[in-house]
């Protein structure tokens, strides 16, 4: 049986090292975010904004894409359009194979990450190389990414510098940050400067001009949009803005949000193929691989809205100590809990949505206003209807707790109910065996039982 | 079909709850964040962008050449590549200056770029290159390890929608690359510790000029 969130977060949460860095990681960029955020008097002003510009975009979005395929053309680029993962990869492999390239420089790109496009490169023969540190560092240890902002959270300095000093053959190397930096620097500026093909993801594509937007913070961005001959650069369709003067507002609530910076130190914005500057040929390639199915679900729509920030999982409890990994998707915390079961369906990722204690902190941090709770409640809803396989009681209670969990009326009665229920399997405020088709549930473990108070009716009753 | 014409036909399938007579502008885009500041751009400018780890100084017109060749100096850099259209006053004494266009390995062997910018923002510390006069094409200011960047106090907005109205225009009538860069290039990938410099140039210094 593949292993769902359940599984996979126990495994984490043994793992202390991973604990202790993402709990250091979250703690400070949330005060960071928080500073810069609050330094504004007109933040909540950019979120209404910036949530109303990403609802224009997609409900309309089939005149933006149109819009933004001409634009592309115009400015001398080619598009591509992708229905799936496996067709723009194929799209990608075929492109580099013109230009005869055997390696290609990458700009971290959870999109590329999500196509799996490093393995359907190397399968084809083309060596990707990963020019974010923390890319590079999770490709050359054959790891996930974990965190979308610093994917390499889950190393630490010595378990760095061991990988770097066998990797590049560097004996000498020290733990220290500037020298492992200075390490990648030197490998990758070669890499730079003699690679003809790039491959790159898009923070915001302008539907209006046809330009593509990557924000940074290394520097890796910008050399590999400027210096390879060909760049490739892969789209997710909900990724359109419709105008150059919609980035005022994202340009604005991305970086605060995201390393907690009023700015980032780079941010690069091109338009097709500028004579002597930079690549000569550029392609577009759009990519859909379910995006339409979540744009389809009215109340799942909100979601395609994210710019990828992830404030949401340095606020999220549930994140903070189960850490990326356990979320087995490349978008992990609570935006990979509603995103990751729409893009590859319930019935691959069921558990991700009840991976949350809903309590609403992801929303409120939301610089586009996505209203996670509310999508979380609704995909349980979803799974629970579609796991037919499931045994009767379980269906039953599963079906009881997508009606109750849909509801903060409902929830506070069945709570109510649960604990008259619950009273013949009670030992010691622990529920050691259930009848039947539930027994599943406490075979491994026992339950707790249902508090006399919840953690609610006693704040209320303070 | 293609895969445009299916993915095309799968977003207006999944949009069938958009009422056909609802266009894009129908949808009221509220912008109420602020597109001014009040206050002194100028001295924000230097107060924010000196929060990235930049030295920033402010000179006279008539000083800049000299005050340019000191910074250089100081830093001890010798060789430095200039884009073709710098003016005469601009120009350091003292050091090599290369201004043909150089190939990306000669670039990586200089040791520093001096440049103008198309404007600056003084809200969040930022300089926007356009690859307009006195910018150079991208590779100028990315490849060598130093970039030393004038700005003219009059190219100071207070606001990133002030810079986006500028940009946006300059990008619809050339189609230019534009590059912001907010200090110098850095990471914190390493146990979040900040290291600055990893691609970009590890150091950014920036001359301010001001009528005296
Ligand atoms: S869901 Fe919102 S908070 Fe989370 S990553 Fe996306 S934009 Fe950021």
């Amino acid at each position: 049986m593949k292993s769902g969130f359940p599984e996979r977060a126990h495994v984490a949460l043994r793992d202390m090292q991973l604990r202790r860095n993402l709990a250091l990681a979250t703690t400070t960029i949330r005060g960071k975010r928080a500073a810069v955020t609050g330094e504004r008097g007109d933040w909540e002003e950019l979120r209404v904004a910036g949530a109303a510009i990403k609802r224009r975009v997609l409900r309309h979005l089939e005149d933006y894409l149109l819009q933004f395929e001409s634009s592309v053309q115009r400015a001398g680029g080619s598009v591509h359009w992708a229905r799936d993962a496996q067709e723009a990869n194929e799209i990608v492999v075929q492109l580099v194979r013109r230009t005869g390239a055997s390696e290609v420089v990458k700009v971290k790109s959870l999109t590329t990450d999500e196509i799996g496009l490093n393995d359907a490169l190397t399968a084809a023969g083309i060596r990707p190389i990963e020019t974010d540190l923390a890319e590079l560092i999770c490709q050359l240890a054959d790891e996930r990414p974990s965190h979308i902002l610093v994917p390499a959270i889950h190393k630490n300095r010595v378990e760095i510098r061991d990988l770097f000093r066998r990797e590049f053959g560097l004996p000498d190397l020290t733990e220290e940050p500037t020298e492992l930096a200075g390490a990648a620097r030197a490998y990758l500026r070669e890499k730079f400067l003699s690679t003809a093909v790039a491959v790159s993801g898009a923070n915001f594509a302008v539907a209006e001009s046809g330009s593509i937007c990557v924000v940074e913070s290394e520097g890796n961005g910008r050399f590999c949009t400027t210096l390879p001959e060909t760049l490739i650069t892969i789209v997710g369709i909900e990724k359109l803005v419709p105008t150059l003067n919609d980035l005022e507002v994202f340009l604005q609530l991305l970086p605060r949000s995201s390393t907690g910076e009023r700015m980032n130190p780079y941010t690069s914005l091109w338009t097709g193929v500028a004579p002597g500057d930079g690549p000569q040929e550029f392609h577009v390639v759009l990519l859909d691989n379910g995006r339409t199915n979540v744009l389809a679900d009215e109340v799942g729509r909100q979601t395609l809205a994210c710019i990828r920030c992830s404030a949401c999982l340095n606020v999220c409890p549930v994140y903070e100590r189960t850490g990326g990994h356990a979320y087995g998707s490349v978008y992990p915390g609570p935006i990979g809990a509603i995103l990751t079961p729409q893009l590859v369906g319930t019935a691959e990722a069921g558990s991700l949505p009840f991976a949350s204690s809903l309590c609403g902190a992801c929303a409120e941090v939301c610089p586009v206003k996505i209203d996670i709770p509310q999508v979380l409640v609704h995909l349980r809803g979803r799974a629970i209807r579609e796991r037919t396989a499931a045994g009767a009681g379980e269906r039953m209670m599963m079906s009881a707790a997508g009606w109750a969990l849909a509801g903060e009326r409902r929830f506070r009665w069945a709570r109510r109910v649960g604990r008259l229920v619950q009273r013949p399997f009670v030992r010691e405020n622990k529920i050691e065996r259930l009848p039947g088709g539930l027994s599943g549930w406490t075979m491994t473990r026992d339950l707790p039982a249902m508090p006399r108070r919840s953690f609610r009716e006693w704040w209320n009753g303070r | 079909m293609t895969a445009r014409d299916v993915i095309l036909a799968r977003v207006a399938e999944g949009l069938r709850d958009v009422p056909t007579g609802e266009l894009a502008d129908d949808i009221d885009v509220p912008r109420d964040y602020f597109r001014t500041v009040e206050g002194d751009a100028v001295e924000r400018f230097i107060e924010r962008i000196s929060a990235y780890k930049t030295t920033v100084k402010r000179v006279a017109p008539a000083d800049l050449a000299q005050r340019s060749a000191e910074q250089l100096r100081s830093r001890g850099l010798g060789r430095i590549a200039i884009p073709p259209d710098l003016p005469d006053e601009w120009l350091p004494s003292g050091v090599k200056l290369l201004s043909s266009a150089l190939d990306v390995q000669a670039l990586d062997a200089v040791d520093g770029a001096l440049t103008g910018c198309a404007l600056a923002i003084a809200e969040t510390g930022t300089i926007v290159l356009d690859g307009g006069a006195r910018q150079g094409r991208r590779a100028l200011s990315l490849v060598p390890d130093y970039h030393l960047c004038i700005v003219d106090e009059q190219q100071i907005v207070g606001t990133v929608p002030e810079a986006i109205d500028l940009i946006a225009a300059s990008v619809r009538r050339m189609l230019r690359p534009v590059t912001f860069i907010s200090g110098p290039s850095a990471t914190s990938d390493i146990e979040l510790a900040r290291v600055e410099g990893v691609h970009g140039p590890r150091t950014l210094d920036v001359l301010v000029v001001s009528p005296a």
